[in-house]
C-alpha cells in the first residue's frame, strides 16, 4: 500500500460532522473577542476582515482539494462540502458584519453596493454563492446530474472575485491580498485543459 | 473641551467629545513604513532611532541649514491643542497634541517672497523600518501644503501627545497636524521642509491621483472613489458603536474656508 492510499484509508473513517462543528466557532471566537476587547481598538473593522480573510481561505482550501488528490493521490474530496459551507457561512458572517455592524446606515448600503466597484465584486461573489449552497445537499446532486457539475463551476469566478475584491479594498497595491489573488490564480490554471495536454494528470487512476 | 479652555489663542473648535485614550491613539495607527496593517507601527516602530534627531530646511528660506532638533525647538512656545483626527479611511479620533505652530518654525528660518508651497519629507532608512521594503507607496512619502495653509495657526507640529512624548508610532519626533484635512496630510517623522514656489508632489496622490488629491480636505460631500466619506466612526466605541456625520473641513471651517474662497472643492479635492 502507498503513503497516500494509507492515508486515505485513514481518511475515510473519520467522521465529517467535527469539521462543521469546529468550523462554526472561529466566527462566534472573534464574536467574543470583539466584545471583550480582543480585537483591537476598532472591533468592527477588524471583525469583518477576519471572516473575509477566513472565507477566503476556505475557499483556497476547497480549490487546493482537486490538485492536491493529482498531485499527491490523497483525497479530501468527503470533507469537500462541509469546506464549501463553511465558506459560505463566513462570508455570510462577513455580509452581516458589514451591513449592520459597518455600514448601519440602510440608504447607504445599497448605494455603496451600486457605487462603489469592490463591493459590487463582492456582492455579485456572494450571490453566485446562494445557488451552490442551495444546491449542496444529495437531493441536488441526484437531481441535476451533470448541470450540478456545471453549476458548481461557478466556485472558479467566485473565488476570483473575492480576491479581486480584497485587493480593491486595500489603500495602494498591498502584498497580503495580491498573494491570496495568486494563489487562487495558480489553483484555477492547475485546472486548465492545457495542462492535460501536457501530462498534468487530471484525472488520476482511481484509488483501490 | 473646546480650544478656547486651553494655553494659546482661542479657535472655533468643532464639538469635540472625550479625547480617545492614550491607548487608542498609540495602537491604531497608518504608518505604512512599518507595515500596513493598523498595529504595525505600534509593533514595529520602536526601533526608529529619533535621538539624534535634524530637520533640512531648504528651498526657498533666508536661514536654510541642517537644523539640530533642539535648534528646532529653541524658542518655541510648546501648548496643547485637542484636535480631531479624521482618518480617510472614514474613521477618526480626537488627540491631545502637543506642540507648536508650524507658522512659527517658518518664521524663524524666514520664508522668501517668491515661496508659495511648504513641501515635507519622511525619514525613511530600511534597516529601522521594514515597511520600506513594501513598494505600496513610492519612498520616502512626501506632503505637501500651500504657504497660507502651512502657516494658517491651526497648523501645528507636533512634539507630544497627552503631555507625554511623541510615541514613534505617532511620528516622533516631529510631525505636522493639518485638523482640516485627511490624517494622511499631517506627514510623520519630519527629515525635510522645503520652501518652493511649485506645488510638490505628495505621496498618496502619486500612488493614487484619482483617489487622493493634493489638498484632500475633509469633505463629506466628495466621496472617496470607493467609499463614502460622508460619515465616520469615532475610534473606542467598541464593536456597536454608531457612524457619526463628517464635518466639512472636519469641523475647523470657521476658521479654514476662507483660504478656499472661490475654490470648486469638488475638483480641487
Amino acid at each position: 500500500m502507498t503513503a497516500a492510499q494509507t492515508i486515505n484509508g485513514a481518511l475515510r473513517k473519520l467522521p465529517i460532522w467535527p469539521i462543521y462543528l469546529i468550523g462554526a466557532l472561529p466566527p462566534v471566537w472573534y464574536f467574543y473577542l470583539g466584545l471583550t476587547g480582543g480585537l483591537g481598538v476598532e472591533p468592527i473593522k477588524e471583525f469583518e476582515h477576519r471572516l473575509g480573510i477566513l472565507g477566503l481561505q476556505m475557499l483556497i482550501a476547497v480549490l487546493a482539494v482537486t490538485p492536491l488528490r493529482n498531485l499527491t493521490k490523497v483525497s479530501l474530496i468527503r470533507f469537500r462540502r462541509a469546506m464549501g459551507l463553511l465558506t459560505f457561512y463566513y462570508i455570510a458572517a462577513h455580509l452581516a458584519v458589514w451591513l449592520f455592524l459597518d455600514v448601519q446606515i440602510a440608504a447607504q448600503i445599497w448605494a455603496d453596493i451600486v457605487k462603489r466597484p469592490y463591493i459590487t465584486i463582492g456582492m455579485v461573489g456572494f450571490v453566485l454563492m446562494i445557488p451552490l449552497a442551495i444546491t449542496s445537499n444529495n437531493l441536488s446532486v441526484r437531481k441535476l446530474g451533470a448541470r450540478w457539475r456545471k453549476l458548481h463551476k461557478l466556485v472558479y469566478p467566485i473565488a476570483l472575485l473575492g480576491a479581486v475584491h480584497f485587493v480593491m479594498l486595500r489603500k495602494g497595491w498591498q502584498i497580503e491580498p495580491l498573494l491570496y489573488l495568486a494563489g487562487i490564480a495558480l489553483l484555477l490554471a492547475l485546472r486548465l485543459p492545457i495542462l492535460r495536454r501536457v501530462g498534468w494528470p487530471m484525472r488520476p487512476a482511481r484509488q483501490g | 473641551l473646546a480650544l478656547g479652555s486651553i494655553a494659546g489663542p482661542a479657535f472655533a473648535a468643532p464639538e469635540l467629545g472625550e479625547p480617545n485614550s492614550f491607548e487608542d491613539i498609540t495602537s491604531y495607527n497608518n504608518y505604512y513604513e512599518f507595515g500596513t496593517g493598523k498595529e504595525d507601527p505600534a509593533r514595529y516602530a520602536g526601533k526608529l532611532t529619533t535621538d539624534p534627531w535634524a530637520v533640512q530646511i531648504d528651498g526657498l528660506v533666508e536661514r536654510p541649514g541642517n537644523y539640530d532638533l533642539a535648534d528646532v525647538l529653541k524658542g518655541m512656545d510648546i501648548e496643547e491643542r485637542i484636535y480631531r483626527l479624521r482618518c480617510v479611511e472614514a474613521w477618526s479620533m480626537v488627540i491631545p497634541w502637543n506642540g507648536f505652530e508650524l507658522r512659527a518654525l517658518l518664521e524663524k528660518v524666514g520664508v522668501q517672497p517668491s515661496a508659495k508651497y511648504v513641501a515635507f519629507e519622511t525619514v525613511a532608512r530600511r534597516e529601522e523600518m521594514p515597511g520600506l521594503y513594501s513598494p505600496v507607496l513610492d519612498w520616502p512619502y512626501v506632503e505637501g501644503l500651500r504657504l497660507d495653509e502651512a502657516m494658517h495657526p491651526l497648523t501645528l507640529i507636533a512634539t507630544g501627545l497627552y503631555g507625554r512624548e511623541l510615541p514613534n508610532q505617532n511620528g516622533a519626533p516631529l510631525r505636522l497636524v493639518v485638523p482640516w484635512k485627511y490624517g494622511f496630510k499631517s506627514i510623520k517623522s519630519i527629515v525635510r521642509i522645503t520652501l518652493t514656489d511649485k506645488e510638490p508632489p505628495t505621496s498618496w496622490n502619486k500612488a493614487n491621483a484619482r483617489e487622493y488629491g493634493f489638498y484632500s480636505n475633509v469633505n463629506p460631500e466628495v466621496d472617496h472613489p470607493r467609499w463614502s466619506q460622508a460619515t465616520e466612526r469615532v475610534i473606542g466605541g467598541g464593536l456597536f458603536s454608531a457612524k457619526q456625520p463628517t464635518e466639512m473641513f472636519n469641523g475647523y471651517g470657521d476658521e479654514v474656508a476662507a483660504l478656499y474662497a472661490g475654490m470648486d472643492l469638488k475638483k480641487n479635492y
